[in-house]
């Protein structure tokens, strides 16, 4: 019965999201906030903060297309949702963008009604022990006992790692993030996988997030990124953009502190002109966005570095490959031009 | 007009009328609902296909009753599931069964504190959700028993962890078919000597103990065959290698916490059909019984249970049944029944939502009838006979 109420909202979704969709951006200006759909809670990511605002990595990423779009980084209103409910919402028109750690993968970007418009987080499928079980490597964890949280490819990814490297273990499904990790605790399990990223942010809720570590493989490839509705590419394209802007800013050293004073100025790097809207930049009007759009995103909310460093340092998590790729990593943005 | 009021008037024929009326009306709310099914899955583009049951399922299993690994089908893990249901049903039932019954007879005992203690237990118990009680038992066994490297050991060879209990596994060797035959011909020995004592007893009135030579027969001959034999069974022990115990049977911490939680819970609801089955019989019979001079046991076990059991085998059933389904919230602690299984992990998966809830659906009817139509066998065997 749930199964078939799911699939009459995503159809109704469908069938609605068609009429509205061709202005997206007129839409948010009409109510004057954006609906951005986040996680229900996931440390660094987007969670409430002791005053009850959200915010994270993921949230920040909100914050920067009300920024680009409505000229205010505050003007989001956030609808949370779940691993099953995220497409089901986002189909409905219940929020313009979302931004949840959501792995791009093929039948999701093709099957289901949306488009992923980029990756913001390369993450990956990892492994959590104590440190007192002594494990240095995932290959040492033949007849362990995992903790998985089902429902995604975590199953398979982690059936196939163990099979490929010729050992044994003992799964343990459970059901939410939440349930899962009260057995890691309780010492029913002796590992716990879910995507790396998930993992550091378990771990620093923990009473003692130095007792446990990170095992260093990773099984699987997880592209986190931003996802909108099928249809309106002009939509797109900012959101899009949004995200470039914010990589561009680390790329060309704009920071929140000083892109006012770049914007002021003629820089010998005409692309800082061009994306700070000193020199024009060529179908801007196209997107629908005023000249300032990529300042108030890096005054408002900072650039991608800034913003990682901010959410997800203190969770010990590294650049790595999320690193820009003149830095060993994998973000590489098309020219601003 | 007047044939139409005439059949209107007429009792039999209105009341076929009314019936055509409504099955027209359920045929059409039926079609109604696999039309609108069907439509919406061609507005997704999805068909119904039942081809996923036979690609590899992928995903393990961590308890399985037959041989499964991950590049098995998707049925297959299914089956794993469903035998997964089946065990826990079974133990569950029969704890239900033993300990509901007790209680129930313990309930209209003459001892104040015993019958207040099964008051309170039947009282606590059935008032609280049995999602609470299987997450109680669960945090129970997992939160205060040790971890496997520092396990409670019975005698070197059981074992008590946080990861679940380790028994030894009997291994048989080579001479174990005379410990089996020794024990077919224990069997056949107490069915003929029940039958010669009931015989002798209907013609002498000489009583037997019966059970206990039995039961000796049926302990000793096979034990005597074993050390004959040359002990043809040796233990697998369980030992700690790595993170967990290997070797030996092991019942995991979810297959426990579900049998006791399941059992406890649906035992509560038993134990009150037990005393209204005994109370329903009339007081007569057991002064009756009791002036003839037989035991309270004899009382209970030979006049009030045969007559109480008319009454309680039909609530019974629905008991029975509802343990079965209630085995479903295995989910909740990662017990992979077929819920988990084909139901879960498989829907996941596959995406294919309609097909994978119509089998599970089904399989849940069918055992549901199954356990129905053995319990009304029973019923039938134990109703009063006219005679």
């Amino acid at each position: 019965m749930k199964t078939k109420m799911l699939l009459a909202g995503v159809t109704a979704g469908v069938m609605f999201a068609g009429s509205v969709l061709a202005s997206t951006l007129d839409d948010v200006r009409a109510r004057g906030k954006l609906n951005c759909i986040i996680n229900t809670g996931l440390a660094g990511f987007a969670a409430p903060d002791d005053k009850g605002n959200w915010t994270g990595f993921d949230v920040d990423f909100c914050r920067a297309v009300a920024a680009a779009t409505l000229g205010d980084a505050d003007k989001v209103n956030y609808t949370t949702a779940t691993g099953k409910t995220r497409f089901t919402k986002l189909a409905a028109g219940e929020g313009e963008l979302l931004s949840r750690n959501t792995t791009w993968t093929f039948s999701r970007d093709v099957d289901l009604s949306q488009t992923f418009i980029g990756v913001n987080y390369y993450d990956g499928q990892g492994f959590m022990v104590p440190k007192a079980l002594g494990v240095k490597s995932a290959k040492g964890l033949d007849g362990a006992s995992v903790c998985i949280q089902t429902g995604t490819t975590t199953e398979l990814n982690l059936a196939e790692f163990f099979a490929g490297n010729n050992i044994k273990y003992n799964p343990v499904p459970i059901e939410t993030n939440a349930e899962a990790q009260e057995l890691y605790k309780a010492g029913r399990c002796d590992v716990y996988t879910t995507d790396a990223s998930g993992l550091y942010a378990t771990m620093m809720s923990f009473d003692n997030p130095s007792d446990h570590m990170v095992l260093p493989e990773i099984v699987s490839k997880e592209p986190l990124g931003p996802v909108v509705r099928h249809g309106d590419d002009q939509w797109a394209d900012i959101v899009a953009w949004v995200l470039r802007a914010m990589m561009a800013g680390e790329e060309k050293g704009i920071t929140s502190k000083n892109v006012k004073e770049l914007a002021a100025k003629d820089n010998k790097d005409k692309e800082i002109n061009r994306l700070l809207g000193k020199d024009p930049l060529q179908g801007l009007s196209k997107l629908g966005l005023s000249a300032d759009w990529a300042v108030n995103v890096i005054s408002q909310v900072g650039n991608y570095q800034e913003s990682f460093e901010k959410h997800l340092f203190p969770l010990t998590i590294k650049r790595g490959m999320n690193a820009l790729y003149r830095d060993g990593g994998l973000h590489y943005i098309p020219p601003i031009k | 007009m007047t044939f139409f009021s005439n059949i209107w008037r007429n009792e039999k024929s209105r009341e076929i009328i009314v019936q055509i009326l409504v099955l027209f009306f359920l045929g059409w709310f039926i079609s109604w609902l696999v039309m609108n099914v069907n439509a919406n899955f061609e507005a997704l583009g999805k068909d119904i296909s039942f081809e996923f049951l036979f690609i590899p399922a992928g995903y393990d299993i961590n308890q399985y009753l037959i041989d499964y690994n991950n590049r098995d089908s998707h049925l297959r893990a299914g089956i794993v599931g469903l035998l997964n249901t089946g065990l826990v049903a079974f133990f569950g039932i029969i704890l239900a069964t033993v300990l509901g019954v007790a209680l129930g007879i313990i309930r209209l005992s003459k001892n104040w504190l015993a019958s207040k203690i099964a008051y309170w237990y039947v009282e606590f118990t059935r008032n609280v959700p049995i999602l609470l009680h299987i997450l109680l038992w669960h945090g129970i066994i997992i939160n205060t028993l040790p971890h496997p490297r520092k396990a409670i050991s019975l005698g070197e060879v059981t074992f008590l962890s946080n990861r679940g209990f380790y028994i030894p596994k009997p291994l048989t060797e080579s001479g174990i078919e005379l410990v089996y035959l020794f024990f077919i011909i224990a069997i056949i020995f107490s069915i003929l000597f029940t039958k010669h004592c009931k015989r002798k007893q209907d013609l002498t009135g000489t009583q037997y103990p019966v059970f206990w030579i039995n039961f000796s027969v049926i302990c000793f001959l096979p034990l005597i065959a074993f050390f004959l034999s040359g002990m043809p069974i040796s233990l697998e022990i369980p030992a700690l290698k790595g993170f967990n115990f290997r070797g030996g049977m092991h019942m995991s911490p979810e297959l426990a916490a579900l049998t006791f939680a399941l059992g406890i819970y649906t035992a509560a609801f038993i134990a009150e059909i037990v005393r209204a089955g005994i109370l329903a019989i009339d007081k007569g019979q057991r002064e009756a019984a009791e002036s003839i001079g037989l035991k309270p046991s004899k009382v209970m076990n030979l006049v009030i249970l045969p007559q109480a059991r008319r009454v309680i085998i039909p609530p019974l059933t629905s008991q029975y049944l509802n343990l079965t389904k209630n085995s479903s919230l295995a989910i909740a602690i990662g017990y992979m029944d077929l819920v988990a299984t084909l139901g879960g992990i498989s829907l996941n998966q596959t995406g294919r939502e309609m097909e994978t809830m119509l089998i599970v659906m089904l399989i849940y009817l069918s055992v549901s009838l199954s356990i129905s139509a053995f319990m009304n066998w029973y019923n039938s065997k134990v109703k009063l006979v006219g005679r």
